[in-house]
């Protein structure tokens, strides 16, 4: 149940707190983007028909980089 | 879409795991988390390595009281629309579940959150409609913002949900098994941030990592444990940056502080938990089911609730045995004839154990 999916976000209403988030397989729904600062083009991760937060490329790449990382060091050793 | 698939790196990270000769037991609380571990075979290959991980309380539907659910049978026989999530309708109450008493006629509907609820409420309006509101800290501010919508007059909301971190300190403080770590679930992260878990690590030196839900997070979360313990220096490391800021989603931490505030309450298998459940401030009384309908559930108050005979769930969520230890599991217990609510949910590791069992 707390099962979130991450979509993109293509169209905005703000009158109504929702948005059109696109799953990336075809799947288009609309959310409600009450709990989350976002734009379109924006990555969110949907629980429940929420937007529950914003998911961050940068910080994506980053983690793998340090993976990367830690085991190279490892492996150094 | 952000998937961080990487083989050669998950490889890379058990052989080195397999290196270090150990023996730990780390506990999580998710669904997700289990389902990922039995999916990709990774329980197999950890324990393998030395490493056992259980999965704890981490299953909002499996956690709720055979009471909760007694309470929706009644309202639902007191003719109101009942409304909750897929999993939950299937849970055995203690004679029926909801989903039997949708076969005998009453109404009964599953939802994918709560705004559909709130939606069958403005098109029934000669009808009274409860959701049942399941879930852990992920869930709950999808109904605060709901709820602070002023939905009619004729919703209402059965608060079943539930928190984390003090869940956790109660399993540490019944100290019935040892956990040398602890995998926090990260999207109950997302909202709650770092600083809840905190005083785990301080007050029991159990180091946390926060992960996400690729085969390589969870891997990238055993190591960073293991590397935490070689170095005697817990903290609440967070791996799953992606989607867990330290501080958690603000917005939605301010919209449930609004709407509930803390009590105690029960959790199966658990004996109260203090300050691990939520309830509508007094302000929003009009939604609350327990309220608005108090004569139609007095009598389930003091009720003592037997659990499904033989069923060892609540054993299974405090992490002391893993299901295959159930001696009921895939003999008379199964995913379409579920005994516990284990059996039920797709969080539940009895459910999650079923499903892959061709895997293994
Ligand atoms: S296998 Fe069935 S009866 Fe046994 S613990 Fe799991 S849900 Fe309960």
């Amino acid at each position: 149940m707390c099962l979130a999916i991450p979509g993109k976000i293509i169209k905005i209403d703000d009158k109504d707190d929702s948005a059109t988030v696109d799953y990336g397989d075809g799947t288009k729904r609309m959310i409600n983007i009450s709990l989350v600062d976002v734009k379109i083009g924006d990555y969110v991760l949907v629980h429940a028909g929420f937007a529950i937060e914003k998911l961050d490329e940068v910080e994506a790449q980053k983690t793998l980089d340090l993976f990367r990382e830690m085991l190279s060091d490892l492996e150094g050793k | 879409m952000f998937s961080l698939n990487d083989n050669k790196l998950a490889h890379e990270i058990v052989s080195n795991i397999k290196k270090k000769k150990i023996n730990l037991k780390f506990m999580h609380v998710c669904g997700t988390h289990q389902d990922t571990l039995v999916k990709h075979g990774l329980d197999f290959f950890l324990k393998d390595c030395g490493i056992e991980i259980g999965q704890g309380p981490g299953c909002p539907v499996c956690v709720t009281t055979p009471k909760e659910i007694e309470e929706m049978i009644f309202l639902a026989k007191n003719g109101k629309i009942v409304t909750t999530f897929g999993d939950m309708i299937r849970v055995p109450g203690e004679k029926k579940s909801l989903q039997n008493l949708k076969t005998e006629g009453y109404d009964i509907r599953t939802v994918y959150g709560i705004e559909d609820a709130v939606l069958i409420a403005k098109n029934n309006p000669d009808k009274e409609i409860v959701f049942m509101a399941v879930g852990f800290e992920t869930t709950a501010p999808t109904t605060a913002s709901a709820i602070l919508k002023n939905p009619p007059e004729n919703f209402s909301i059965l608060c079943c949900h539930r928190t984390i971190p003090f869940a956790l300190k109660t399993i540490i403080d019944m100290g019935e098994l040892k956990i040398d770590g602890l995998i926090e679930p990260g999207h109950v992260s997302t909202i709650i941030g770092i600083e809840p878990y905190e005083f785990i690590s301080r007050e029991y030196n159990i180091p946390q990592v926060i992960a996400g839900f690729e085969p390589i997070d969870i891997l990238m979360g055993v190591w960073m444990l293991i590397i935490q313990i070689e170095q005697n220096s817990p903290f609440v490391q967070n791996e799953y940056s992606r989607a867990v800021k330290r501080e958690g989603n603000i917005k939605a931490q301010k919209v449930m502080n609004k709407v509930f505030e803390v009590c105690d309450v029960k959790w199966r298998g658990f004996p109260i938990i203090p300050k691990s459940g939520l309830v509508l401030k007094n302000d929003f009384d009009q939604y609350d089911s327990r309220k608005k309908f108090e004569d139609d559930i007095i009598d389930l108050q003091n009720y003592k609730f037997k659990e499904p005979k033989g069923c060892r769930c609540g054993e299974l969520l405090r992490g002391l045995i893993s299901p295959r230890e159930c001696p009921l599991f895939g003999v008379k217990c199964f995913p379409d004839n579920p005994i516990g609510p284990c059996m039920v949910s797709i969080e539940g590791s009895c459910n999650i154990e079923f499903k892959y069992l061709k895997n293994k």
